[in-house]
């Protein structure tokens, strides 16, 4: 181990990655989101991970950044800078600092196992004696000691503490005490690796201009927001990591936006149901009566929904399922992040049923197609399946500012009016009169004459009960029909060509994007050519046929052990089986180029083939 | 089920003041059994909502799985019905009463579909006081599936086999009371005088209102040795307290009179005229309603009438604050924050 900081390496600046492993329960959430937050205020482009336990207190958690001055949106799978402040962790962490990196520890007490990592720089910071010594109260004493690395790491790389205190400013408002308190520990940290470590480390952070009109978001938070600017009204839902902070953004946005300040009364209901089965119900319900409804939940709630939206499919009501997924099966790791209820929502429910996907790559996605997926659940009469995952949803991702066209209208389908149904002869509920699939319905108490039975059991066109064969395959033909027509209605599949003759691409997935992007860059520098398509609907855009047909292999790249985006390609479009070939990360970590670039390598490799 | 409609013919038939007959509150045809205590409260249903004056529309029905949830289809034609999945009806009303709470909604349920799968449903939809008429067609058996004890069958009951039931029954009046609701009572399908004012008082409360209706199964279990035959329910049937519901009346008083006589002002400005058959029952004494329902299990009487009734709970629509207009008219630019405010609101993010 060398005892003082070696600034003989290659200086790094703005790309490397500052890992910080701690207790959960500790507070330091808020001292990472500071760090995060003050980077991208210095202008340079980050990426925040935050991995945590599923406990409440007490477990290991870590949290990543990574600074990227080539604006990726993925992990780079690197540490090059890790802050070890769990005992627990001590050892996982020294071995993960990345080979000539730095290892900030609490060195209140000694750690003579640093020794194990000669290739690396470790700096001791009495970060316990430090604020022992300046707070008296335990639980804050606690606290602090995050601050103090805020301050430690800031001295270290250069980060402006001007600009930190900006942020506790801004984050404890009038509390001055409070302000007051946090600049102090961060103070303490700062001032001692000044006097401690005056030459700067080889990592360092200095200012750029790259996230002018951009801000910092999760795609929960952007997804609630995206409910609300849809129009819709009614919520249920059930708790379930990592789904909740989306009910609780929408909640939040409500209370803001949705109340009559002069009456109280509230233009949404969130119903917080008593299980899954429940929540589906109920916002099966509203859309039944016309109100936008949906429910945000994990793959464990689709399981206990399936009932449901089978009957939401046969019956022929809208409704919105956000499924931010997490890693199964059963209970799984509910606070990892995979893709893996792709084949579920696909066909949820027994019986023959498909159902209209939306995949988002981002918060600023979510945004956007959760207002769509309003628009296409009453468009085509049908649930929508929203389907981002933990990675997208609860980390906060730098992205392009939000916009919004005050002309947008909700496209509320085929609903009549009072006026409409009068002036109809007859009513029927499944008649197909435009020839699209899709039928006309009415709302509860508009007219008499446009009232009708919604049934899970067998029906025919005129939505009345029937065991007849032909009224029974009628029906479900048009559903058929109905669905297919959805893929020229989900969001288009983004392409991106490499610009020289390529043999292969890659087809991939939400979160994934930033990671296939990054990972064709390393491979176009190596001479090796790919394009790349990236899925956002389901039914199949027929791009994605048409996009398949050019190449001699497609990768597959997702986050699940099945392949299962490849096995809806297998069976949803004309591609050869052989042709797909499968890359996949099941780990239940946010996406990083390595894998793929790993694996596309070693298939070529096998292959005998560099390009 | 059927889609089969009734010839209708309803010129000498008396009309509401909306000029209704009651014809024009039925349903396709039934395909019940004959005799089936559920087609006596079908028509129950039929009669009350035409003689209330209420527009056939402005139902909106209910259900989930079952020989009792099918009955849906049999009345109000001319208003939307909902025949969901096994148990779940009450989610799925409580959705729809939060898009628009301007509807009367008239759940229809069994013992099947309540007492077992539904049952969590069925607690949670009283003790959020959904604004609901919710008929629980009591039978004790499974009768789509030909037979099987329900949650609700009476200890000791015999099956058509002969079969004694070994577990003890779910009393769903026992169980809404202690979950709060606020109007609970029992009917026998084979006494229309009870059940017609129940439904209407039970249309007219706002807040979860549960009429558990002793709706026998013919084809099943209406054989010596089951507690849930017409010949068992007509012996021990015992009304506890009589109800009539007046739409508008003048005079109130919160207890009996000396004629033994009680008016009850609802919600929504009706009245409830209640008369105590022989003991001095008071329906809005909670204790004495769960009392005298545990007793019906030690004397094997079966009392009914409003067990209790409540009408000063807020219901699930007042409890959230939702406005007036439901919020499936609450028009785009009421909901909408605009451009402007998601780019301040952005600061946040920055």
């Amino acid at each position: 181990m060398k005892d003082l900081v070696d600034v003989s390496s290659e200086v790094r600046v703005n790309d490397f990655v500052i890992k910080i492993g701690n207790v959960n329960g500790t507070g330091s959430a808020s001292a990472n989101g500071l760090l995060m937050k003050a980077i991208f205020r210095m202008g340079v482009p980050v990426v925040g991970k935050n991995l945590f336990p599923s406990n409440i207190q007490g477990l290991p958690t870590w949290y990543e950044i990574r600074l990227t001055k080539d604006n990726y949106m993925a992990r780079s799978g690197t540490a090059e800078f890790i802050v070890a402040m769990n005992a627990e962790t001590y050892k996982q962490d020294l071995a993960e600092v990345s080979p000539g990196g730095f290892l900030l520890y609490d060195s209140t007490w000694p750690r003579p196992d640093l020794h194990a990592r000669p290739d690396i720089t470790a700096i001791g910071v009495p970060l316990a004696r430090l604020v022992n010594a300046a707070f008296d109260n335990a639980r804050t004493r606690v606290l602090m000691k995050n601050m103090a690395y805020v301050g430690a790491v800031a001295g270290l790389t250069g980060l402006d503490v001007e600009v930190i205190r900006g942020l506790v400013t801004e984050m404890f408002g009038t509390k001055a005490h409070l302000i007051d308190a946090n600049m102090k520990a961060i103070e303490l940290g700062l001032s001692y690796v000044r006097e401690h470590f005056p030459d700067p480390l080889p990592l360092r952070i200095e200012p750029m201009d790259k996230t002018a009109g951009h801000i910092m978001i999760d795609g929960n938070t952007a997804a609630a927001l995206g409910c609300v600017y849809a129009g819709a009204t009614f919520g249920a839902w059930y708790p379930i990591t990592p789904s909740t902070s989306l009910m609780d953004g929408f909640k939040a946005f409500c209370e803001k936006f949705r109340v009559d300040p002069d009456t109280g009364e509230k233009n949404f209901c969130i119903i917080q149901g008593e299980d899954e089965l429940a929540s589906v119900g109920m916002a099966i319900g509203a859309g039944w009566n016309g109100a936008r409804s949906f429910t945000p939940t994990s793959g464990p709630g689709i399981s206990l929904m399936s009932e449901f939206i089978g009957f939401a499919y046969y019956g022929e009501v809208p409704v919105v399922l956000f499924d931010v997924q997490r890693a199964g099966p059963s209970t799984g790791l509910p606070t990892r992040t995979q893709q893996c209820d792709i084949t579920l929502a696909a066909y949820a429910s027994h019986g023959d049923t498909k159902h209209i996907l939306l995949f988002p790559a981002n918060p600023k996605e979510c945004f956007e197609m959760a207002v769509q997926s309003f628009d296409i659940a009453e468009r085509f009469q049908a649930p929508v399946f929203f389907m981002t995952d933990l990675d997208i949803g609860m980390n906060d991702w730098m992205i392009p500012e939000l916009e919004w066209d005050d002309s947008y209208q909700p496209d509320r389908g085929k609903v009549l009016t009072a006026d409409e149904i009068e002036n109809l002869e007859k009513f029927y509920r499944y008649e197909d009169r435009d020839g699209d699939a899709i039928p006309y319905r009415t709302l509860p108490g508009t007219h008499p004459k446009g009232a009708y039975f919604t049934r899970g059991s067998g029906h025919n066109w005129k939505g009345g009960y029937t065991e007849d064969s032909d009224e029974y395959k009628e029906v479900l033909d048009r559903l058929t029909t109905k669905w297919k027509n959805a893929a020229n209605a989900v969001p288009a599949p983004v392409i991106t060509r490499c610009g020289q003759p390529a043999r292969r691409a890659i087809i991939s997935v939400g979160g994934c994007d930033g990671a296939v992007l990054e990972a064709l860059d390393r491979f176009a520098e190596n001479g090796v050519n790919l394009d790349y398509l990236r899925v956002r609907g389901f039914p199949f855009n027929a791009e994605v046929d048409r996009f398949i047909e050019q190449y001699d292999e497609v990768f597959v790249v997702e986050q699940n052990r099945d392949g299962q985006l490849r096995s809806l390609l297998v069976n949803e479009t004309e591609a050869p089986k052989h042709k797909l070939v499968s890359i996949l990360d099941y780990a239940g970590m946010a996406a990083n180029p390595k894998f793929i670039i790993e694996g596309i390598s070693a298939h070529l490799e096998a292959l005998g083939d560099v390009a | 089920m059927t889609s089969m409609s009734k010839p209708f013919i309803d010129k000498h038939l008396p009309k509401n003041k909306l000029g209704l007959s009651v014809r024009n509150y039925e349903g396709v045809m039934s395909t019940l059994c004959a005799g089936c205590g559920h087609d006596s409260v079908t028509a129950a249903l039929v009669q009350a909502f035409w003689e209330l004056d209420l527009a056939p529309e402005s139902a909106a029905k209910v259900s989930g799985i079952g020989c009792s949830s099918k009955t849906t289809a049999y009345f109000m034609g001319q208003s939307h019905g909902i025949n969901c999945v096994h148990g779940r009806m009450p989610s799925v009303a409580t959705g729809a009463n939060a898009a628009n709470g301007d509807l009367n909604y008239i759940g229809i349920s069994g013992d099947g579909d309540s007492l077992s799968i539904g049952f969590g449903q069925f607690a949670h939809a009283i003790r959020r006081n959904l604004n609901m008429l919710y008929i629980l067609e009591n039978n004790g058996v499974y009768g789509l599936t030909k037979g099987q004890f329900s949650a609700a069958a009476d200890y000791g009951s015999k099956s058509k086999k002969g079969l004694a039931n070994d577990q003890m029954p779910i009393d769903p009046c026992v169980q809404a009371l202690t979950l709060g609701a606020g109007f609970v009572a029992r009917a026998f399908s084979g006494d229309k005088s009870q059940l017609i004012p129940l439904i209407k008082a039970g249309l007219k409360h706002k807040g979860f209102a549960l009429i558990d209706v002793i709706s026998p199964c013919v084809t099943f279990n209406d054989h010596a040795g089951s507690t849930k035959s017409y010949a068992h329910t007509y012996k021990y049937y015992h009304p506890l307290v009589h109800t009539d519901f007046v739409a508008h009346a003048d005079e109130v008083t919160g207890s009996y009179d000396a004629d033994g006589a009680m008016r009850v002002t609802m919600q929504d400005g009706g009245e409830l005229f209640l008369r105590k058959t022989e003991s001095d029952y008071d329906p809005r004494d909670k204790a004495q309603a769960i009392e005298t329902l545990m007793m019906n299990k030690t004397e094997g009487e079966i009392r009914t009438g409003l067990l209790y009734l409540n009408s000063d709970l807020p219901d699930m629509q007042a409890a959230n604050k939702l406005p007036k207009t439901p919020l499936n008219q609450v028009p785009y630019e009421r909901l909408t924050p605009g451009r402007a405010a998601l780019a301040k609101l952005q600061s946040r993010y920055r």
